[in-house]
């Protein structure tokens, strides 16, 4: 599903040049579950930002569910993200105006489906996450799981290949990041490739496998006995 | 344009924030409504200023001559010119079919005038009949001159009303005797009044043989005045007087040998040409109104522009998700330019609507002259929407390419 070879990616600050990303080979097969980890600067959240094709990789190959993706304009960047990816974030990242239903609708919207046929789906994933009944409710009268509750129905809104998490319990309390990661695990069961970034260690045990990285290095990847986050619940 | 689900995102959010597109609106409505007023108003003025022409006998040809100042076929500069009664009845003749109403006069800036133990100074005007015409005078009392007058050289007077005023009080001027300059008696036979006012009734007519018997003018004539016949249309009229003074002013420069370029030695006025100095002057107001209109418009495009950054800024991270989520460039440039032309739109046609409204609530109470019916056409109306939406596209330009700049990855790490 994902393929990287040798992947750099550095910035430059005024003289210097931050080398973050140093050769990151990685591949992720259809319906995994991957953990990310790694401390801050390690460069995990620049690695899901190029895998999310919202950051482009100086050098090396990345190519998604067969396709090469290289000289990204925004309007291909665009229609790949709408197309391939949802993402997760830390601060949710709903759209403070819009109901739920609204929120989750929003990729489909970009994908020109009708509002009918949106609404349906977005109703449909909702449910799927148990927030059915909070459909017309705008963010600010959810609670943080709620939320991002929302934010996981609309990346799976637009049936992507693979869901992007960054650090989508790092805003939640512990019993609130386990119930999310018994939805997240509930959809990897149904065979959706999913990468999660997180630094939490507890977070990364309930995935399949972990992934760390250090100073823009893979140091360790391993496949790990998935605990499942419902026995904590 | 016509994209159903953008209107219903472009309504979602302005229900969302009521108050600031409240406060947008308003100073692109205010700007047109100011506009819009602006404009009826310089209609109104074009209007009443044409009607208060029109009403006089503005289509009127004043000849008179003074000294040459050039020197022209070997006679000298300074040489003074005089009209004459043959002048008079040559042009008359030549004219003829063009010629509404003639007179020639002659006439003194100052004669002493005495009725009974009153007296007072006044212009005193030698005239044939048709001068009450060309003045546009009319009869308070008596009659006017005739011709019978003119052919007997009558020593009557016909007075204005101020001159009424003066020296007769509540008595009845009518043939009472009055004395010029202390030596010859003349009877009022009547009063005028005349639409210039007080200045223009405060001379007193005679007939023109009467006038040069007494001021020994012989021959002589000061000018001679014409109107013309008035064409189809206003703007036709304005075309034949002006050709025909062009004609007349050659005729006497050729009969009275004046250079071809002396402008000042021959004087042939046509208040027609006036009048259209006049409306040219309507028509730099109208230019100066649209100028002032279209600066407070852009002064509130600017304000919008300006609105439309913040709120760009303020969605920034919105924009960041929106473009996560998979929205193209130009659908954020287009979410942006909508929202903008929208609101522009809708507000410049609230002020367009409340400036006609008004303009029509006012109009029939417009009671002065020189403003009549103030309006606003449809052409100026539709031009007005149509720099609405120009100005709305331009107001929105600059931020939606901000928006369409934004990186998704720098908008969503901005928390």
């Amino acid at each position: 599903m994902i393929e990287i070879k040798n992947l750099h990616k550095s910035y430059k600050t005024g003289n210097n040049s931050l080398h973050v990303l140093k050769g990151i080979d990685f591949s992720v097969k259809e319906g995994e579950l991957v953990s990310i980890m790694g401390s801050s600067g390690s460069g995990k959240s620049t690695l899901l930002n190029i895998l999310g094709m919202l950051d482009e990789a100086d050098e090396g190959s990345y190519v998604l569910d067969g396709v090469p993706i290289k000289n990204l304009n925004e309007k291909i960047a665009a229609k790949y993200r709408n197309k391939f990816l949802g993402f997760i974030f830390q601060s949710f990242n709903l759209i403070g105006y819009k109901s739920a239903v609204d929120n989750v609708s929003l990729p489909l919207y970009y994908q020109g489906v009708s509002r009918k046929e949106r609404d349906e789906k977005s109703l449909y994933y909702l449910e799927k996450v148990g927030l059915a009944d909070w459909a017309d409710h705008l963010p600010n009268q959810l609670s943080g799981g709620q939320k991002q509750r929302v934010a996981i129905a609309r990346a799976l809104a637009s049936d992507p290949k693979v869901l992007l998490a960054d650090e989508p319990t790092g805003a939640l309390d512990t019993k609130t990041s386990y119930e999310v990661m018994d939805l997240i695990q509930g959809i990897n069961d149904e065979g959706r490739t999913i990468l999660i970034v997180t630094h939490e260690p507890d977070i990364a045990e309930m995935t399949k496998r972990i992934v760390n990285l250090k100073d823009g290095r893979i140091i360790d990847d391993t496949l790990v006995n998935q605990i499942k986050a419902a026995a904590h619940v | 344009m016509f994209n159903l689900e953008r209107w219903q995102e472009i309504f979602e959010t302005i229900r969302k924030n009521k108050l600031r597109t409240f406060l947008t609106s308003l100073s692109v409505a205010s700007g047109i409504f100011i506009l819009v007023i602006l404009l009826g108003v310089s209609t109104g003025i074009e209007t009443g200023v044409r009607t208060e022409f029109e009403q006089d006998a503005t289509n009127r040809i004043q000849v008179s001559v003074r000294s040459t100042t050039k020197e022209y076929k070997g006679l000298n500069p300074g040489r003074r010119l005089q009209l004459r009664n043959s002048d008079y009845e040559n042009l008359n003749a030549k004219y003829e079919d063009q010629i509404e109403f003639k007179t020639p006069l002659y006439n003194i800036w100052q004669g002493q005038v005495n009725y009974k133990n009153q007296q007072g100074n006044y212009r005193i005007e030698g005239a044939s009949p048709d001068q009450q015409w060309i003045e546009n005078a009319t009869m308070t009392d008596g009659r006017y001159l005739n011709q019978s007058d003119i052919e007997n050289s009558r020593k009557v007077a016909v007075i204005g009303y101020q001159m009424k005023e003066d020296l007769f009080k509540d008595e009845d001027p009518i043939g009472k005797t009055i004395v010029l300059n202390n030596t010859v008696n003349f009877t009022v036979v009547g009063v005028y009044t005349d639409p210039g006012g007080t200045r223009e009734e405060t001379r007193l007519f005679m007939p023109i043989t009467t006038a040069q018997k007494v001021f020994n003018a012989g021959e002589n004539l000061n000018r001679i005045a014409y109107t013309i016949k008035m064409a189809d249309t206003f703007d036709e009229t304005v075309a034949l007087s002006a050709a025909m003074r062009e004609a007349i002013e050659q005729d006497l420069r050729t009969r009275f040998q004046v250079a071809p370029d002396d402008r000042v030695a021959i004087g042939v006025y046509d208040t027609l040409e006036e009048a259209e100095k006049v409306f040219g002057l309507i028509a730099t107001i109208r230019s100066v109104f649209w100028f002032i209109g279209i600066g407070t418009i852009i002064a509130g495009v600017v304000g919008v522009g300006n609105i439309m950054l913040i709120v760009v800024k303020e969605r920034t991270k919105e924009i960041g998700i929106r473009k996560a989520l998979g929205a193209l460039p130009s659908e954020i440039i287009w979410m942006v330019l909508h929202e903008s032309i929208f609101i522009t739109s809708i507000a410049g046609l609230i002020g367009l609507f409340l400036g006609v409204g008004l303009l029509e609530l006012v109009s029939p109470m417009v009671e002065t002259d020189f403003i009549k019916f103030p309006k606003v056409d449809f052409n100026t109306a539709m031009s007005t929407v149509v720099i609405l939406v120009v100005a709305g596209a331009l107001a929105g330009f600059f931020p939606a390419r901000r928006a369409a700049n934004i990186k998704p990855i720098e908008a969503l790490r901005d928390e």
